[in-house]
């Protein structure tokens, strides 16, 4: 975590040819990998455009390949998944590797604990993050908790569990939620979003390869939206790293997966109006990267937090009372929360719910002008 | 199709008979109220139970009132489908047509105090417990007239006066909540009970005794069950009045309704991965249960392929009626995005971005 300022200066211009907020966002410290976990920098200008479940299923292709202990699960994976992220790999690798569950959330993650308790990387995946709830006891009570009450003689670390959470415009109460906070809660458990299609995959392979359990939220919304280059062969994102992706003087902006896009759109609205934004992509939600967040807002002396999770309870909260305490005599203002409104994620009122860009902004001159 | 010709000479060709339809009332050239023996088309199939007879009454009035309602539910989810494609339904969307003789069936063996609970295809279900297209409509493109005042959307529809406990978006959450329904029919001492419908099987609850349910393949082994031809509305009436009388007297019953659905799962499941579209279009000419009906009503003299038509045609006009109503609906009020998240009054407070300005009573 320390080499954050390094990278401030390494990556600073990487976005400058990016018009589209969404390539805007393309990851710059990307390091290869391997199965040992060894990680080093990929060579640049290898790879090819592609959008981010595509790069899901380059990354799970991956781990398939290079690990044959590791399998695939969840409801309709065999077909290639709803999102398709799991298209061909049960040709490729055998309805024995990659296989469908019954529609049992809670059947899915402990096949998932047992599997990885016997040393093997379970892949499980849960369709919609809005059906992750029926496994929550196994996650939290099973999952979470199976290396500490056994004074580390059994653990479900090769366990990871992706799900596709957040809003993709007309989603209506069932498929659009963020429940990123509730496993922020658990010690035990890694929470990994990426916000891009090469983050996607190199943030997927740490994941799989990690001695954690760690559920992996995937941006919906970006499946197809986000295009970006992404080097083709095996490579690792370190977790429990933010990066800094946009710098600047005046505020610090944090947040991850697909609301960076919208944050990022408010960063440049703002710097028309003369406002320079840092945005961090915090990329790990637990254990999260203090250091890189502190060091900015002790340069900037203002913070700003955005998720589409509700506000109250969300893991902006967490992240303000955190810098609060690290910062308090260097904040110039409160910080700010621009995150989803107090209610259950709404059907044709969702303009009104999401934080959008202008909302941010508002937030942004607010807080600068406090 | 299995018909026993025995009965049409009980036929009498006479006056003003009408249709008591939730649709629209118009005369038929039978007596509607002459008793025509049929058959199911095939065997109920018993387990731990022994299965109701093949053989089942109905009346020239019953049959035209399956037919229309069946051909309402058909157009309704047609039109939904095209409202669906061009944006004016959002959310998530799951049709119905080709199970209609479930609903049909099942209502014609109840009454609207017995309860029902589904999962999210539920637009047909609602419109046989008595709701409107209008309300349909309306909630299917967020709009005030909605059933569910516009905030639920296709998966959410509920008629509390017909004792509909709604649509329910996770596939098999509504399971437990209809065992706690019956539960509560028991200990009030209601001669009542509550059908819980889990994707193409109805589970019937006794007045309640409660079982823990974990897959409906598990319990299949100890609750008595009947396999349905769930495309033959006779048949579903027959096996949910054997299955009330059943609940009553011994406890929960499971259904298992053999019925095909002819959309995809969703709207944004084509159909068409899993099934040829020749096995679609097979069950469409041999099994589709509004052609049931038809034929019965053909075989029978009650009305005539014009009259079918014509039908076919009201439900057509009825629905465009009800969805040109249903976008004069207004969208909800803003403020109803804080509306109904706690009980009225209570004073819990929703907050914006600076938790001090920005703040607001929840209404």
């Amino acid at each position: 975590m320390a080499t954050n300022l390094r990278r401030f200066k390494r990556f600073g211009s990487v976005f400058i040819n990016n018009s589209s907020p969404l390539r805007g966002l393309s990851s710059s410290s990307a390091v290869l990998g391997s199965v040992d976990g060894q990680v080093q920098q990929p060579g640049t200008g290898t790879g090819k455009s592609i959008n981010l479940y595509t790069a899901i299923n380059q990354a799970l292709q991956i781990a398939l390949d290079s690990d044959p202990r590791s399998y695939i699960f969840g409801e309709d994976v065999g077909f290639g998944g709803v999102f398709r992220c799991t298209t061909g790999l049960a040709d490729q690798f055998g309805k024995h590797r990659v296989f469908n569950t019954p529609l049992c959330e809670q059947g899915i993650v402990g096949f998932g604990i047992g599997l990885a308790a016997m040393g093997n990387r379970a892949i499980a995946e849960i369709q919609f993050a809005d059906y992750i709830f029926p496994a929550f006891d196994q996650i939290v009570n099973e999952a979470a908790k199976f290396r500490y009450r056994s004074g580390n003689e059994f653990n479900c670390g090769g366990l990871t569990i992706r799900t596709p959470y957040g809003a993709v415009g007309h989603g209506g109460h069932y498929h659009s939620q963020s429940p990123e906070a509730f496993f922020c809660h658990v010690p035990g458990l890694k929470v990994v979003i990426p916000r891009s299609p090469k983050e996607a995959k190199g943030l997927l392979l740490s994941s799989i390869r990690e001695p954690n359990p760690v559920v992996f939220f995937e941006p919906k919304w970006l499946y197809r939206l986000a295009v970006e280059e992404v080097p083709e062969g095996d490579y690792m994102l370190p977790l429990s790293e933010a990066e800094v992706i946009r710098e600047g003087s005046d505020i610090t902006l944090v947040g991850w997966g697909a609301q960076l896009a919208i944050m990022e759109q408010a960063c440049v609205d703002a710097e028309k109006e003369g406002i320079s934004c840092e945005l961090i992509d915090l990329r790990t939600l637990i254990p999260w990267d203090k250091e890189t967040v502190e060091a900015s807002v002790r340069k900037t002396g203002r913070l700003l937090i955005s998720h589409e999770a509700p506000v109250t309870g969300g893991f902006g909260a967490e992240i303000s009372a955190s810098i609060v305490e690290r910062c308090f005599l260097r904040l110039e203002a409160p910080v700010a929360r621009v995150c989803g409104l107090d209610t259950p994620f709404p059907l044709v009122f969702e303009p009104f719910y999401m934080p959008n860009k202008n909302k941010i902004l508002d937030a942004i001159k607010d807080t600068v002008n406090y | 199709m299995a018909l026993a010709r025995r009965s049409s000479n009980l036929l009498k060709p006479l006056s003003t008979a009408s249709s008591s339809s939730f649709l629209h009332r118009r005369p038929f050239s039978t007596d509607d109220s002459t008793t025509i023996t049929i058959e199911t088309s095939v065997p109920f199939t018993g387990h731990n139970c022994e299965p109701p007879s093949r053989s089942i009454d109905t009346t020239p009035k019953e049959l035209m009132t399956f037919f229309t309602d069946m051909a309402l539910m058909r157009r309704m989810e047609i039109a939904a489908d095209s409202l669906y494609k061009s944006k004016l339904i959002r959310g998530f969307c799951h049709l119905y047509d080709g199970q209609e003789a479930v609903s049909i069936g099942m209502e014609a063996a109840i009454t609207k105090k017995d309860c029902i609970i589904t999962a999210y295809r539920d637009h047909c279900i609602f419109l046989g417990r008595g709701g409107t297209l209008l309300e349909s409509f309306a909630e299917l493109m967020g709009r005030q007239g909605g059933c569910s005042r516009g905030k639920g959307g296709s998966m959410h529809f509920y008629k509390k006066d017909a004792c509909f406990f709604g649509g329910h978006g996770i596939v098999g959450a509504q399971v437990p909540l209809g065992c706690g329904l019956a539960f509560a029919q028991k200990y009030r001492k209601e001669d009542h009970v509550t059908f819980t419908i889990i994707i193409t099987m109805v589970w019937v609850q006794l007045n309640g005794e409660l079982q823990r349910v974990l897959l409906i393949t598990s319990v299949g082994i100890y609750v008595p069950g009947l396999k349905v031809d769930g495309m033959d509305a006779f048949a579903v009436k027959q096996a949910c009045k054997f299955a009330k009388e059943h609940a009553l007297k011994n406890g929960p019953i499971i259904l298992e309704m053999d019925t095909y659905r002819y959309h995809g799962h969703s709207m944004s499941d084509p159909g068409s991965t899993y099934r040829t579209r020749d096995e679609i279009s097979g069950v469409r000419q041999e099994r589709d249960p509004i052609e049931r009906i038809r034929k019965l009503i053909l075989a029978h003299d009650i009305a005539n392929e014009k009259e079918l038509k014509d039908i076919e045609k009201l439900a057509r006009k009825e629905v465009d009626e009800a969805i040109a109503k249903a976008k004069e609906s207004p969208m909800p009020d803003e403020t109803e995005l804080f509306t109904n998240v706690y009980r009225k009054g209570y004073g819990v407070e929703s907050f914006g971005a600076d938790r001090k300005e920005l703040r607001a009573t929840l209404p």
